[in-house]
Parts: structure tokens; C-alpha cells; sequence
């Protein structure tokens, strides 16, 4: 039986608008329009979509915090807004935004609150947040109080604080925004680790690309209120022909591309700073990056580089263009 | 590890009040937190309760009654509008501010818990520097009633110790109304507070100086003339004006009753206007 199941949902909002110097015109706004899809248990799928496309508004009515204009949700078995706190009891929330934790208190003091919350026993309790620390380092600032905490480590708080409960469904809106690097990696190992090991389903949003391709299998794409692709990264690259980028900073200038003998499917952009930096867009699903860099290499010594994945913004505007053509 | 125990017994379920305990406890030990803003508090919610009183004293001593009070009298009103306030504004004083946790998306937050919102409102402010206004009012009754010359006999018993749990049920109440008020007019604490903040202004004064219509209007509709000055015309063998007639002093109770189950039903309208339901 699927997890989540949603069939023909929307949500329109009331809005008031200005007609004239005093009076007010009531309008509706079409956020969610007619989407539909399911979620088996122990999937990893990837919500992304533009800002305004519908994202939040479907999480809203997913967790229990909205209800549909129409159409069907069931999560976990529940109908989420009349069961809001049983359905509260299986799925797991993290607001990127937003705190659940105890802010003025050390951050070790939340869990036993929220442990109580989910009427779990000490000895049911306790031994979870133990591996959860574990698992996300949490030791060295766990008698931190909560807003002393730099945004990685709350953050790696509030996913703890969102799973003690065993959830069988964690839903995460924008979990990796702002943070660094490391901790993102350190996010994604762990939820990747929690799938694999306990079977939890996984629906997260995210502006990152590699968020969705280091965790999930599978893609939803939202646009305009309207589900625009559904099925794996792979495919949505294809879809939409999404190219990396290669810049290259040399050690001497070169300033004409055309000393680079590059393979096919690869194409020089631009040449910046004096013949310094050259950028090189390639299409991922023939050359590798490595080849990419063999090219430039045998031409000039190569002193920096970095790689550019396609944006998720780009990519969602090239496959609703390509979609609409 | 500094962390609180649940229970001695680590498979012990977890009751409503082991959860109660937490989740109170927790916000004393935030708020002790801030050390020295937190006495600042205390501090200065006395100092109300101080002024407010200055502000009763300098009225009755130049009118030698006020409202057909003397300064002891008045003293009992005050006394007990002052802990039934205090008591409804700890247990349900963060409604207040509850357009901010709307807007700040924090209702959310408290959507997905499996507890109802009102509980985690209720325990996420309890405020212990609010217990300053408490302890000043306490000891403001326990003076009026001693110095007013009153006849005890059960009934008074009974009526001096109903009143301010009845009051602090009206309070809240009005604390819950208030904050179900901004689910619809989000910029509304002003026009809150004039519910809160005004009825107990009202509470706290001898009823029977009020104009006849308002006498009506805060003993009927809102009723903060039954929080402490209906009572006391009973406990000190008063007539009342011709708009709080002294057998409102039983009233309380069942106002309590009645107002609190209205607002209540007010809450649930203003979540379910949240969520969206048939709106």
C-alpha cells in the first residue's frame, strides 16, 4: 500500500485585491491545480519546483496543516487534517526555516519533551537519541542551548529531533538551505543511511541539485501547480538536456579557443580575465569530466578548476519550456 | 547527563501530567535563562500591581467611597480581580501574541505535534515573572479581607474561594477569545487587548461607578463585574447598583462556565479557519 497517495488534489486561496480606492475585490489564486501521484514506502523522492510553484502548499496538506480545495490525500493511512495528531505520531517534519526545538535550552533538553510528546518511554526514548547523536555528531554541542547553535548544527538537531519517533515518513522542506558543505554531506549520509537501514520514507524539497542526486531516486517536478515530471533524475536531465560547466583557470593565458582541441559535446563559453579563466559546457551523458579536462590540459597547464551542476531552477524552466513547445 | 528524568522507572508510560511536567518545566528553566531580564520582570509586573493600586487608593481616599466603597472594600475588589487576572494571564497569556505565531510560521510547527495546540500554547508561555502580579494580589486579598470587617459564615467561605479560580477561568477565557480573534484580523492584539487588558481595568474598580448601560454590558455580555465586584457586594453584605444586583455574585461560576465553552468553540472555528475548512 502506498505511503502517500494523492490523487486530483487542489488548493485555491482567497485574495484580496484592490479595485478602486476603497473596495476590495475577493480573487482566487490556483496554487495546487488537479496533481496527482504516490509514494511507495521506503522511497527517496525529490519535490522541486520554482519558488510559488506549489511545493510548500502540497506539504501543508500532506503534514495536516491545510486542507485540499479538492481531491483525495491519505498519508500513512490518514486523512491528514482530520487526523492531524495521529498522522503526527508517523511522520517526521523538518521546516528549514522553522525551529521545533526548545531555543533557549541546552539542545540535549528537547528531546525528552518531544519523547513524551510521542508517549515514548525513557527506555523507549533513549536509546533512539543515542544513536541519532551518534549517527549526526552531535555530542560536542548537545549541552549548547539551541540559539547558540551554528545553522548546520541546529540543523543536524532538528532532523534528529524530527526522527526520534521512528517515523515511517520524514518530509523535509528545504533541509540543506544555507548550510556548508560539510554538514549538507553529513545530512545526506544520514538520511541516506536512515532509508536504507529502517526502511523510512523520504519527500524532500530542495534548491540543491546534488541533494536530489546524492538521495533520491525518484523526481517530482511542480510547476505552476501542476505536476510537470515525475520519474527518475536521469530521465529529467535528459528531459530538459541539462549540460555541467567546466571553469578552468590556467597558469599562462591562452586567448583563443581554438588552440583547445575539444571532443565532441563539448563547448567552449567564454574566455575571462586576460585569457585566465575559460568556461567548457559539456553534456554529462557523453564525456565524462575527466576527458573534458584531458582536452584542456595537453593545450595549458590547468592551475584551478571547478564544476558547475545544472541548477534545479534552470533545469525545471528548460523542461516546462521544452514541455510547452 | 543534566538532562531531566522522565519517570524512576525508565518503562513507565508517559500520563498527561509526566507530559504536563516537561513541558512546564521546560519553559521556567527557559526563562531562567536570561538571568537578569527575568528578575527585571518579577520586578516590574510588582511594580504594576503597586501603581495599580496607588492609582485605586488615590481615587477612594479623595471621595472617601468609591462606588459606594470604602478603601478596604475597594481593597477586596481589587484583591481579587488582581489574582484571577494574574492566573489567566499565566496559563493563557501567550493567545496574546498570537498573530506573530502565525506569522512567524511557528503555528505550523505546533500543527504537526501530536498534542492539541492549545496545551502547547498554554505551557510554552507560562511565565513566572507573571507570578510577581500573583503573589502581589494574593497579598492584597488577604489584607482586604481582613481589615473589611466581614460577617463569615459558609457561604462567604465558599463564594471567597470560588471567586478567583471562577475569575481566572473568565480570564482565560477571554485570553482564549482574544487570540482566536486574530486567526481573522491578524493585525488584531490592539483590539484584543481591549478585551483582556480592559476587562480587567473593569474587574478591578467598584462596578457601581460605571454608567448604567456599561454596568450592563460587563456584568451580561463580558463579564468582568462578576470577576471580583459582584462577589464582594455578597461577602460584604452590599446592595449593588441597579445594574448588578447583589445575586449576580453567585453568577461567576456558571458565567465562567459558559464563556470559557463559548471561546473554546471560538478556538476550534479559528484552527479549522486556518486549515482551511469550509472557508
Amino acid at each position: 500500500m502506498p505511503i502517500i497517495e494523492v490523487e486530483n488534489l487542489s488548493r485555491e486561496f482567497q485574495v484580496m485585491e484592490s479595485a478602486g480606492r476603497f473596495r476590495r475585490r475577493r480573487k482566487a489564486v490556483h496554487a495546487v491545480r488537479g496533481i496527482d501521484f504516490t509514494v511507495e514506502p521506503g522511497e527517496a523522492v525529490g519535490y522541486i519546483g520554482a519558488n510559488g510553484a506549489g511545493k510548500s502548499t502540497t506539504i501543508k496538506m500532506l503534514t495536516g496543516v491545510l486542507v485540499p480545495s479538492s481531491g483525495r490525500v491519505t498519508v500513512c493511512g490518514f486523512n491528514p487534517v482530520p487526523q492531524r495528531k495521529a498522522l503526527a505520531r508517523k511522520i517526521g517534519v523538518v521546516f528549514g526555516q522553522r525551529s521545533q526545538l526548545w531555543w533557549d535550552l541546552p539542545l540535549q533538553d528537547s528531546y525528552p519533551i518531544l519523547g513524551a510528546m510521542h508517549r515514548m518511554s525513557e527506555a523507549d526514548w533513549r536509546p533512539r537519541f543515542r544513536e541519532l547523536a551518534d549517527q549526526m555528531d552531535l555530542g560536542e554541542f548537545l549541552s549548547t542551548p539551541v540559539r547558540q547553535l551554528s545553522l548546520g548544527q541546529r540543523m543536524r538537531g532538528e532532523v534528529a529531533a524530527a526522527l526520534l519517533h521512528r517515523p515511517e515518513l520524514v518530509i523535509l522542506d528545504e533541509p540543506t538551505i544555507g548550510l556548508d558543505m560539510i554538514s549538507k554531506e553529513k545530512l545526506r549520509q544520514f538520511l541516506d543511511a536512515e532509508r536504507r537501514e529502517n526502511g523510512t520514507t523520504l519527500l524532500l524539497t530542495t534548491h540543491d541539485m546534488s541533494d536530489i542526486q546524492r538521495l533520491c531516486q525518484r523526481v517530482l517536478v511542480v510547476d505552476d501547480g501542476v505536476i510537470a515530471y515525475d520519474g527518475p533524475l536521469t530521465g529529467l536531465v535528459e528531459v530538459a538536456g541539462a549540460v555541467r560547466t567546466m571553469v578552468v583557470d590556467l597558469a599562462t593565458p591562452v586567448h583563443s579557443a581554438a588552440l583547445f582541441s575539444l571532443p565532441d559535446g563539448a563547448v567552449h563559453q567564454s574566455i575571462e580575465a586576460d585569457g585566465i579563466r575559460h568556461s567548457v559546457s559539456f553534456d554529462p551523458r557523453r564525456l565524462s569530466a575527466a576527458t573534458v579536462l584531458a582536452a584542456i590540459s595537453s593545450a595549458a597547464e590547468v592551475a584551478d578548476l571547478s564544476l558547475h551542476e545544472p541548477d534545479i531552477e534552470h533545469l525545471v524552466r528548460q523542461l516546462y519550456g521544452s514541455a510547452r513547445r | 547527563m543534566a538532562s531531566p528524568r522522565v519517570t524512576r522507572d525508565p518503562h513507565a508510560r508517559v500520563t498527561n501530567l509526566v507530559l504536563l511536567k516537561l513541558l512546564v518545566s521546560a519553559r521556567l528553566r527557559s526563562q531562567l535563562a536570561y538571568r537578569g531580564s527575568f528578575l527585571s520582570d518579577v520586578a516590574g509586573q510588582v511594580l504594576l500591581g503597586v501603581t495599580e493600586f496607588v492609582e485605586l487608593y488615590a481615587i477612594v481616599h479623595n471621595v472617601s467611597t468609591f462606588g459606594g466603597m470604602t478603601l478596604a472594600q475597594t481593597l477586596v475588589v481589587f484583591g481579587l480581580a488582581s489574582v484571577a487576572f494574574a492566573l489567566g494571564d499565566l496559563l493563557m497569556g501567550e493567545t496574546d501574541s498570537m498573530s506573530e505565531t502565525i506569522r512567524s510560521g511557528k503555528l505550523e510547527v505546533l500543527l504537526v505535534r501530536p498534542l492539541p495546540v492549545l496545551l502547547q500554547l498554554a505551557t510554552s508561555d507560562f511565565q513566572l515573572r507573571r507570578v510577581g502580579r500573583l503573589l502581589f494580589g494574593a497579598a492584597a486579598l488577604v489584607v482586604a479581607l481582613l481589615l473589611a470587617d466581614i460577617q463569615w459564615d459558609p457561604a462567604k467561605i465558599l463564594l471567597a474561594t470560588i471567586t478567583p479560580l471562577a475569575g481566572a477561568a473568565i480570564f482565560c477565557a477571554l485570553f482564549l477569545g482574544a487570540g482566536a480573534m486574530q486567526f481573522w484580523i491578524l493585525d488584531g492584539r490592539q483590539f484584543a487587548n481591549a478585551f483582556t487588558y480592559g476587562g480587567r481595568y473593569v474587574a478591578s474598580m467598584p462596578g457601581a461607578a460605571l454608567f448604567f448601560p456599561i454596568q450592563i454590558f460587563f456584568t451580561f455580555v463580558i463579564p468582568a463585574t462578576l470577576v471580583a465586584y459582584a462577589p464582594s457586594l455578597v461577602i460584604l453584605d452590599l446592595d449593588g447598583p441597579a445594574g448588578i444586583p447583589a445575586w449576580t455574585g453567585w453568577l461567576g461560576l456558571p458565567a465562567a462556565v459558559v464563556l470559557s465553552g463559548l471561546m473554546l468553540l471560538l478556538w476550534r472555528a479559528a484552527i479549522k479557519k486556518y486549515t482551511g475548512a469550509g472557508g
